[in-house]
């Protein structure tokens, strides 16, 4: 478990929040830039020392202001992954990977690193130079840097933002098992609430300073404590798998039951997002005459008012959300436990390769 | 002719008077007098003792400079704290000194009977007028001219490079010497190659603070000085060879200083 709790002024922002990762969970912290996330990171690891703040790591205070302990970095163990990697531009690759490996003889560190590397595919590049390597290679290269010295816990500074789109759909998977397989709590920044809700086990959702919700990306979707999180958790995710459907259309198989109709063109395994205002409810059974391709028979489990619209939390094989006016509330007698029919456009039904 | 290129023939004009003006004194040097003259008026002992005193007064120097120089330039360079923009004035003034300033400022601090040279001395350790006075005057002049560049240097280091170091396990100091000194190398040492040039070329504080005694504290200028009277193309000879040497050295720091051209030399 790896605990956060930080107050401090950094020029006219305040930030004063907390986030907890359990022994072996991903937390995400969603939020915009300048929320104040990656002051967070910085705190947990060591780098920043907030006025007033705890971190607490399993049964061990790393940080507590109240009585003056600070560890320093170098003893609190983190594998940090910072936004631009810092890979050391003067060392070759493998150096990089065996830095934090100091305890080792040098043999025994070049074999550690290559290992690391050939487990992330990148075996030939032991000994490139950082600044010839591609952006998803030094993804990879930091990745196994921060893994190295068997970390205690995970701290990950918008680990996917500085790759493009095409080599972010793997880095996104691999990245997704190596938290899987680490045991460590880890700390996750992201900027993007779908890379939270496929990275994060949890998600805090983080605005000037202050966590305003934290839960799992469904919940968070379903019933948004504010306009803001409901704006910005924007799309409903699901995941499948996907493959060639008729007339030039994607048909996806969805995890836990059901198929959804797309444009895009994808196959293997994807996550499906749809905005909430894409989502029309209808009775349960209604087969709409309408143009929407997609259905899928579904539970209501929340009603939230956000503003002048309500977000409907849907239980299906996976959560989803809709969101519809209050006079459509009243016009279908959406209460929890009512029974709806969800239906959404092939057009809206965008698909990210995992 | 157009107006436009009337003043572009005005430019190259200029250039040309600049490029003849600073140029022709170091061509004279060695047209002047013949290679064959200036390569046996080197076999003077005199000559050859002032090269090697110069040599080794100026290595003397830059170690201490480097020694003392580089933790100082990387506090300067990583750190805020109250005062630091007057401590950075400080450290360059000598830049801006007249070396016959330095010198005197040096005995008066230094020499027998400075504010701190008398305690020094009563300590069995005498600099004004011996060869440590030489190493002494050449760091007092050369020094910041290291500071500056390895200052430049450290401060051009990526913050995060460090950040990741210490993550990693290092200790601050070791970020230091594993980290942050191989990634500011080349500034560092455009920086030395600046102070090793002045170093050499040191004439004023030297002869001020440790006078002109050869073989002790007779440095390559200071020879060339006392030669003009009486041996001209020994001062010529040994000119030549500071030339060529500053040539290499600013040679050297550009190449340094353009890191492309060092990148893609390794």
């Amino acid at each position: 478990m790896l605990r956060v709790e930080a107050r401090t002024r950094l020029g006219d922002f305040e930030l004063d929040a907390a986030v907890e990762a359990p022994a072996g969970g991903c937390q995400a912290i969603a939020g915009p830039s300048g929320s104040g996330k990656s002051t967070l990171l910085r705190i947990a690891a060591g780098l920043l020392r907030p006025s007033q703040g705890r971190v607490v790591h399993g049964d061990e205070v790393w940080l507590d202001t109240a009585t003056g302990r600070n560890l320093a970095p170098e003893l609190r163990g983190c594998g940090y992954v910072f936004q631009d990697y810092a890979l050391f531009g003067h060392m070759q690759v493998w150096q990089n990977v065996a830095y934090g490996l100091r305890s080792l003889s040098r043999g025994e560190r070049r074999r550690r690193a290559d290992e690391l590397l050939e487990r992330f595919g990148i075996g030939g590049l032991a000994t490139a130079r950082p600044a010839t390597l591609s952006g998803g290679e030094r993804q990879r290269v930091a990745l196994a840097r921060a893994l190295a010295p068997a970390p205690r816990a995970l701290l990950l500074d918008e680990p996917l933002s500085a790759l493009d789109a095409r080599t972010r759909a793997s880095a996104s998977r691999e990245l997704s098992s190596v938290l899987r397989e680490a045991s460590v709590p880890a700390l996750l920044v992201t900027h993007d609430f779908t890379e939270a809700a496929v990275l994060g086990d949890r998600v805090a959702v983080i605005d000037g300073g202050r966590i305003v919700q934290e839960g799992t990306a469904g919940e968070l979707a379903a019933s948004p404590a504010s306009a803001f999180v409901a704006d910005f958790t924007g799309a409903v995710v699901m995941t499948g798998v996907a493959r060639e459907g008729a007339g030039g259309l994607t048909v996806v198989d969805l995890d836990g039951g059901g198929s959804a109709t797309s444009t895009d063109q994808r196959t293997g395994p994807v996550a499906l997002s749809v905005h909430p205002w894409e989502i029309a409810l209808e009775p349960a059974g209604a087969h709409a005459e309408g143009s929407a391709q997609n259905h899928l028979q579904a539970e209501v489990v929340t009603v939230t008012e956000v503003g002048n619209r309500v977000r409907v939390g849907l239980a299906a094989a996976q959560p989803l959300v809709a969101e519809v006016t209050r006079a459509a509330v009243g016009g279908l007698h959406l209460e929890p436990g009512v029974r709806v029919t969800v239906s959404w456009k092939a057009t809206a039904t965008r698909l990210v390769s995992l | 002719m157009s107006r436009g290129r009337g003043f572009a023939a005005l430019l190259f004009l200029a250039l040309a008077l600049v490029l003849a003006f600073l140029t022709l004194p170091i061509v004279a040097i060695f047209v002047r007098t013949s290679p064959g003259e200036l390569l046996s008026a080197l076999d003077d002992p005199g000559v050859v003792d002032a090269l090697w005193l110069s040599l080794r007064t100026t290595l003397t120097a830059l170690a201490i400079i480097v020694v003392v120089g580089t933790p100082a330039a990387y506090l300067l360079a990583t750190r805020t704290f109250r005062g630091k923009a007057v401590v950075t004035t400080l450290v360059e003034l000598p830049l801006v000194l007249p070396p016959a300033v330095a010198g005197v400022g040096l005995l008066a601090a230094l020499g027998p009977a400075g504010i701190v040279g008398g305690p020094i001395e009563d300590a069995g350790i005498r600099l004004a007028l011996e060869t440590a006075g030489v190493v002494v005057a050449l760091t007092f002049v050369a020094a910041p001219f290291f500071i500056r560049g390895a200052q430049v240097a450290f401060a051009s280091v990526d913050r995060t490079w460090l950040e990741a170091s210490r993550t990693l396990g290092a200790s601050e100091a070791r970020t230091f010497l594993r980290v942050a000194i191989p990634a500011a190398a080349p500034g560092m040492l455009a920086g030395l190659a600046l102070a090793w040039g002045r170093a050499v070329g040191e004439f004023g504080a030297t002869l001020i603070f440790a006078g002109s005694f050869r073989g002790r504290t007779q440095t390559a200028p200071l020879a060339i000085y006392e030669r003009l009277g009486t041996d001209f193309t020994a001062a010529l000879a040994l000119a030549a060879v500071l030339v060529v040497f500053s040539a290499a050295l600013l040679l050297t720091a550009k190449l340094l200083g353009n890191r492309e051209v060092v990148d893609a030399a390794r």
